[in-house]
């Protein structure tokens, strides 16, 4: 796939921007002094200007309705710099949520309010520590006009910050998402700061009341999809970016007299990793423009694309700090944070080994 | 309707009516390719009559200049027909290293005697070309070649070894890297002639791999004479010719490499011999080895679109075809690692009927070549850390 002339201004714009105003320095502050949001506001701002909140936020809601090829474009340089922003759990999966499976009330109610930037969401998906949608645990139980949900969710992205949980429970035989209300009796919220120092929490459900959605179970599969292809093109900005310092870094250091990037030895696996990273960043436009066209293999596409791009970041990350040696190793040193970034985002909406299962079983073997 | 489109319904009507029923069925083996030639011996009727129908249209060579006796079309025109022969399961209807290797590099370096010397018997199947490129000594170094070719006045006189010559023995001419500067560096005394194989002092032995079969030669030149113009480009500066050859043959790879997997999806394959638990297959070790190899080729995929694209738009390949090289001959390789895994005792049976004569086995053994055979996977990682990387030299 190729990018249309709009997607090269945004994919020009989004690149300047994050470099400027959500760099990785950003993140060791935000760090360092144990943010209570816990996420870059000025950046998030600047964001909400450019209208990326409203990225997946159809236009008659106010957003600019780009479609997942932008939201990539736009996840690839938050990759790139490491941001810290609510992006992925609002513009993309709540956005997403809303517009594929909230009734016209609930989207008035919610989408405005994400594409003008007043508000935050989290999805809360995972009842346990691996990422399994088809086994949700979280009950919800039909109690008058709505129902009441029941369980234990983490790796809740940004939920201690949020406006709005998304939350994924059983009811009989379907699982779909409902809406709560982070305020509401019976929520617990407990911000675990994770690996990569972005927002996380465990939130505990216990007899709270939830609104259902028009179609919920729609709705969990719309925000799984463009959530496991944005975190694709994020992986994959992020193994570009911990390539690229790398390759700078080999073309630098010395030792035994001479540059290392001299060495066979880490030449090909300099070559390697540039593959590798090159193909994840491929697969992952591809699976966003395949959403975009909805063309028949979209999901095929994304889990592929989701598989790949984690092990390709995980590759790169692992690889960043070997070559680098010693001080790739310290804290001081920013590479480690790619590292980090490339374990938390691999798990998040399913790893390596879950996306290629479902896609073994799309593929039916 | 579009021109494009006028074309298409042509093409299609012209396909129907022309291509004989049993040329629109896949190759069963590599055996079924049409290769043609002097000592090509038809399969059968059809295979002749498909050959010689589509070499009066031209398009045994779609994209070469009519005047040499291609069929002219544009890129589109030509992906139009590639799409119709697709559709109807049309096989290719001749093709040997004339088309893929030697008319690219005559097209681009030869001069205009030579283009209508060689290129019309191409089209119409009746040269079939080998490449003389590797020697016992040249091989990932092939720039180091020996192969010498003396000026004696109206002619070279050719003495030397060549090995790794695809069908040297079922070829008609070939074309060949000779030193004609022995004092020049290097890279800078070759030369790129053509000769007759049937010329006096040529002689060939065919070399048994370890898929028992024999598609390279052992090709020895004893005092050949060859034509002074028939040199391709300039005399001395062969290494051009050879370099963009190279590259032309790098660029070919990311198509889906030709034999038993071809267009063959390997999950299904192997519920056939391992089975399947809960609809899914009963060994989860290979189920995953499989789901990761797949994944691993719909990536490799979207980056030969995307360099094909880039590569339309003007930025060429050039050194990124080391890329797809480099991985596409990989992932071909584990692809058969992963069939033999699925395939268990049967893919080990060498000569058995139900196996077409070892068939798995040898194409498993014969692809591990892949990654030697138009430079070796090193070679490509060099070539990128070099060309790509820019990481310097030691």
């Amino acid at each position: 796939m190729k990018l249309n002339d709009e997607q090269q201004m945004l994919q020009d714009s989004v690149a300047r921007l994050m470099a400027d105003k959500g760099p990785v320095s950003h993140l060791r502050e935000l760090r360092d002094r144990n943010d209570e949001k816990g996420y870059d506001e000025p950046l998030w701002h600047a964001m909400v200007e450019a209208g990326l909140t409203g990225i997946l936020v159809p236009e008659e809601h106010g957003g600019i309705g780009f479609g997942l090829v932008g939201a990539g474009l736009v996840a690839r340089e938050i990759g790139r710099n490491l941001s810290v922003t609510p992006f992925l759990s609002t513009a993309v999966l709540g956005a997403t949520a809303l517009a594929a499976g909230g009734s016209a009330e609930q989207q008035q109610k919610w989408l405005p309010s994400i594409a003008e930037g007043s508000v935050i969401t989290a999805l809360a998906v995972d009842d346990g520590a691996k990422h399994r949608p088809e086994a949700i645990k979280t009950e919800a139980k039909a109690a008058g006009d709505g129902v009441t949900l029941n369980g234990g969710k983490l790796l809740v992205l940004d939920a201690h910050v949020a406006d709005l949980l998304l939350v994924a429970a059983r009811q009989g035989d379907d699982t779909a998402l409902f809406l709560v209300d982070p305020k509401a009796q019976g929520v617990t919220i407990e911000r675990t700061r994770l690996v990569d120092d972005r927002n996380a929490a465990r939130v505990t459900l216990d007899n709270v009341a939830a609104e259902p959605m028009a179609d919920g179970a729609a709705a969990l599969a719309a925000a799984l999809r463009a959530g496991r292809a944005v975190l694709a093109a994020e992986l994959s900005g992020l193994a570009r970016e911990a390539f690229e310092r790398t390759l700078e870094y080999l073309k630098e250091r010395k030792q035994f007299g001479r540059l290392i990037g001299t060495f066979q030895a880490l030449q090909h696996r300099a070559a390697l990793l540039m593959g590798e990273v090159s193909m994840s960043d491929a697969l992952a436009m591809q699976a966003l423009d395949a959403c975009d066209r909805n063309a028949d293999d979209a999901d095929v596409q994304v889990l592929a694309a989701k598989a790949k791009a984690a092990r390709v970041a995980l590759l790169a990350g692992q690889e960043a700090v070997q070559m680098h040696g010693g001080i790739g190793m310290t804290d001081e040193f920013d590479i480690g944070f790619f590292l980090k970034r490339a374990r938390a985002g691999g798990e998040t909406l399913g790893d390596a080994n879950y996306c290629a299962d479902r896609f073994a079983v799309l593929r039916d073997y | 309707m579009s021109d494009l489109e006028q074309f298409r319904a042509e093409t299609r009507a012209w396909l129907e009516a022309n291509c004989p029923e049993e040329m629109r069925q896949p190759l069963k083996s590599q055996a079924d390719h049409c290769w043609g030639g002097r000592k090509w011996q038809f399969q059968s009727q059809a295979q002749k009559v498909w050959m010689e129908r589509m070499a009066d249209k031209g398009w045994t060579a779609p994209q070469w200049p009519t005047e040499y006796g291609g069929g002219g079309l544009s890129p589109e025109q030509a992906e139009v027909l590639a799409e119709e022969m697709k559709r109807l399961n049309a096989r290719t209807p001749v093709s040997n290293f004339g088309f893929w290797m030697l008319g690219p590099a005559l097209l681009k370096f030869g001069s205009e005697e030579l283009k209508r010397q060689h290129l019309p018997p191409i089209c119409r199947g009746e040269i079939r070309w080998c490449q003389g490129y590797s020697e016992p000594n040249a091989g990932s170094d092939l720039a180091s070649l020996q192969t010498r070719a003396e000026d004696k006045g109206d002619h070279f006189m050719v003495n030397g070894q060549k090995i790794w010559t695809s069908y040297a023995d079922k070829a008609d001419w070939i074309f060949c890297l000779v030193r004609t500067d022995a004092n020049a560096t290097k890279h800078n005394g070759i030369s790129f002639a053509l000769f007759d194989m049937e010329s006096e002092g040529v002689s060939t032995r065919p070399i048994e791999l370890i898929s028992g079969e024999s598609p390279f030669c052992e090709t020895f030149f004893d005092d050949v004479k060859v034509d002074k113009n028939q040199i391709v480009g300039e005399l001395n500066r062969g290494w051009d010719v050879a370099k963009y050859l190279l590259t032309h043959e790098r660029n070919n790879i990311g198509g889906e490499p030709p034999g038993f997997l071809k267009g063959r999806a390997l999950g299904p394959l192997a519920a056939e011999h391992v089975g399947t638990e809960h609809g899914k297959l009963a060994d989860s070790a290979l189920r995953a080895d499989i789901a990761r190899l797949e994944i691993d080729q719909m990536a490799f995929q979207a980056l030969v679109g995307k360099i094909r694209e880039e590569a339309e738009a003007g930025q060429g390949v050039g050194a990124q075809s080391a890329v797809l090289k480099y991985y596409g001959t990989e992932l071909n390789k584990r692809r058969y690692e992963v069939m033999m895994d699925a395939l268990g005792a049967e893919g080990l049976e060498w000569e058995s009927e139900r196996t077409m004569g070892g068939l798995y086995a040898r194409e498993w053994l014969r692809s591990k070549g892949n990654s030697i055979e138009g430079g070796t996977s090193e070679v490509m990682l060099g070539i990128v850390s070099k060309r790509l990387l820019g990481l310097p030299d030691a």
